[in-house]
């Protein structure tokens, strides 16, 4: 069969055999948990609950404050002690709930599977809103609000993601391994809502065991398409994985559907399943910790576990930690305080140590055009830098910055070492306060 | 003779035909100059910092003999600038008094706690977007984006990664104002000399974590001060200025502020001291 894939792109050095075999462990909840009330992009959620109130798993402890949100739920039972002022991954400090565990309070979601098939389309979007359920390869756009397609829109083709380009991470492999039929049962849920002609599941061919396993089930949905895809980076970028499979570019400031494609992330299809059949809301999720830990691990972690109980359970680091990356090497975001929470969006925790955080001097660039071979938003990243150099975000946003998804891959082919997707990310916020 | 009358005569005709239709085109098209903008362009400081709103020097005083700016409009020409501009203009101006920038924040490299070791693009903007590598989220961050941002050269790094002002050279314009990310600056009146350095809302317990001199909101200040001159806003203490006349009114918080956040201006001398 042959590869998929798209132009651009880089081979960054994988690393996924330091956590793919390590099965989905449920972690033990912490003393305190942290749910910043800006999971998702949109509008931040707004609490429904007093002070010193008794809290529940997966109740609702603040709701959808406008068009684009979603409620939140509490991951653990235990009593709520207020909003704090909590380090967020994605950086700064936002309004977070702090709960305090109680132990003797255990917990597992019980309750009866639904019919699905007694819901309409419009019910089942409700449900998938009230789950508090957002995109979980990273961005964390809220999926009920992409549910809704626009009437005038058809999909085509509806693509399950489980590409995971990112290098180190391996939650959604492990997904595929060990839930491979929830998955199915997920996508048949979405096939109702969006009525595709064509469904893909799209996996890349350095995860040969989830194709397989995919495979298993081929006979029982027939409907599924397998696609294969190179292993490059980044092969799971919802643009790239539409151009891989059906051939067609996401127009400029466009969305997916423009092109009658709709992307889900394996993880996302699994929590709308437990959504609907279940009733179960989004309050935990799967989190790859890797790097130079003595046990890198694939956790089933309750939604506003400090990072660093979870580096702590995975054995902690060797080497002296140096730095640790919210998500993975290629898009994270390097953290200022240990103790901030796994948030919905959060793919993976990597810790580096001293030896891999080798600091280079940044050079002059040479004007060799390595960066614009490998965008694969087909941007000049070295023009664009210039202009931001210069602090023109104007000319800078002539030249499609605003375009640029700070994949990294510039950044990481440069032979001048140039800090590029900074800057794009740096320009993109000059941008939006401007329009502000 | 009679040769030579011809070729005089043509041309005189020629010159005057000339003559009479610059003299006509001159009155026709003339194009009045207002004697009193390139007047006031003479007295401006010409540096176009922007700080009147206008986009330059020129456009300001344009601006003036149009109504649209006031004379006194111009930050960086101060109190001299603006007396001259309002005799130009032939009205009356009451100065009241130069103002000059504060930097609100005490939180140097031995003060304030460093969390993490930022290595990045060299700017507070792209810093702060981070959140920072200081323990406090509302201090200074250190990388001098003011320093660069001022057009007089009023601003100066200091040895322990905090930025001073040279009040001699400062203008008060606003440009540190609108360029720090963290909005630690403030234009006050030179007539008063303490002001409140620290911008932080965090509450006491945080506070004492990332810094020793930074507001605790124990609302000390309040008390031993009258009229209301010092209220609280949250965790942090705000000083309004309007209320005050007399920069004596705030001794008594500089005296009894527990962690010395109320500093003099005029002991704030070079960078030594900061």
């Amino acid at each position: 069969m042959q590869l998929l894939t798209f132009k651009g792109g880089v081979h960054p050095k994988y690393r996924k055999e330091l956590a793919k075999d390590s099965p989905i462990k449920k972690i033990e909840p912490p003393e305190f948990i942290y749910l910043p009330l800006t999971q998702h992009t949109g509008i931040p959620s707004k609490p429904i609950i007093e002070k010193k109130d008794e809290v529940e798993v997966g109740m609702k402890i603040a709701e959808s404050n406008g068009k684009l949100s979603v409620p939140l739920h509490s991951s653990v039972a235990g009593v709520y002690m207020g909003l704090v002022n909590w380090p967020h991954p994605l950086g700064g400090r936002k309004e977070a709930m702090k709960i305090k565990l109680d132990p003797q309070r255990t917990f597992e979601w019980k309750e009866e599977e639904r019919d699905v098939d007694l819901f309409s389309e419009d019910q089942i979007i409700e449900i998938v809103k009230e789950a508090g359920i957002v995109g979980m390869g990273g961005a964390a756009f809220p999926t009920y609000f992409k549910m809704k397609v626009p009437p005038d829109k058809k999909i085509k083709d509806l693509i399950i993601n489980g590409a995971e380009c990112e290098p180190y991470l391996t939650a959604d492999h492990r997904l595929i391994l060990e839930r491979a039929e929830d998955i199915f049962k997920g996508v048949e849920i979405l096939k109702r809502v969006l009525n595709p002609e064509r469904v893909w599941i799209a996996i890349e061919d350095n995860k040969m065991d989830a194709i397989d396993r995919i495979k298993e089930f081929s006979s029982s949905y027939p409907w599924a398409n397998i696609t294969i895809h190179e292993t490059k980076y980044p092969q799971g970028s919802e643009k790239q994985l539409i151009q891989s499979i059906t051939g067609k570019e996401v127009p400029e400031g466009g969305l997916p559907f423009d092109v009658g494609a709709y992307v889900q992330n394996v993880g996302t299809v699994i929590a709308i399943y437990e959504a609907v059949c279940y009733s179960k809301p989004l309050y935990e999720r799967v989190v790859t910790v890797t790097g130079p830990v003595r046990d890198p691990s694939n956790f089933l972690v309750p939604i506003g576990t400090p990072f660093e109980y979870l580096i702590e359970a995975s054995g902690g680091v060797f080497g002296g930690t140096m730095q640790i990356i919210n998500g993975g090497p290629m898009m994270g975001i390097a953290q200022v305080y240990p103790e901030v929470p796994v948030i919905k969006g959060t793919t993976g925790i990597l810790v580096q140590n001293e030896k891999e955080t080798l600091e280079r001097e940044v050079s002059p660039c040479i004007r060799c055009a390595s960066c614009v071979d490998v965008c694969p938003m087909y941007l000049m990243p070295t023009e664009i830098y210039k202009f931001i150099e210069l602090e023109d975000f104007e000319k800078a946003k002539e030249l499609g910055v605003l375009s640029c998804m700070e994949c990294g891959g510039c950044g990481y082919v440069c032979p001048s070492y140039i800090p590029l997707p900074q800057h794009f990310k740096y320009a993109k916020a000059e941008l939006m306060k401007e329009k502000k | 003779m009679a040769s030579i009358l011809i070729p005089i005569g043509i041309l005189g005709g020629i010159a005057l035909f000339f003559g009479i239709f610059l003299i006509f085109s001159a009155e026709r098209f003339k194009v009045t100059i207002d004697e009193r903008v390139v007047k006031i362009q003479e007295v401006l400081p010409g540096i176009d910092c922007g700080a009147c709103g206008a986009p330059g020097c020129s456009a300001f005083a344009e601006g003036v003999a149009h109504g649209e700016y006031e004379v006194d409009g111009c930050k960086a020409g101060g109190e001299e600038v603006a007396l001259q501009v309002a005799e130009i203009m032939g009205v009356v101006v009451e100065v009241g008094g130069e103002e000059v920038a504060v930097h609100r924040c005490l939180g140097d490299n031995e003060v304030a706690k460093q969390v993490a070791n930022y290595k990045g693009i060299s700017t507070c903007v792209a810093l702060h977007l981070l959140g920072g590598d200081k323990g406090c989220q509302y201090g200074c961050l250190g990388l001098g984006d003011c320093v660069e941002a001022c057009p007089f050269d009023a601003i100066d790094m200091g040895d322990k990664g905090l930025p001073y002002v040279i009040e001699e050279r400062c203008t008060a314009c606003g440009v540190c104002v609108r360029t720090c990310p963290r909005e630690l600056f403030e234009i006050i009146s030179k007539k008063h000399d303490i002001f409140l350095a620290c911008c932080s809302y965090d509450d006491v317990k945080t506070v004492k974590q990332v810094c020793s001199r930074g507001c605790i909101g124990c609302t000390l200040c309040v008390k031993v001060t009258e009229d209301e001159i010092v209220t609280m806003d949250g965790d942090l203490a705000v000083v309004h200025w309007d209320k005050i006349d007399d920069n004596k009114l705030l001794e008594p918080a500089l005296e009894k502020c527990p962690v010395n956040t109320y500093i003099k201006r005029s002991e704030l001398k070079g960078a030594e001291n900061v």
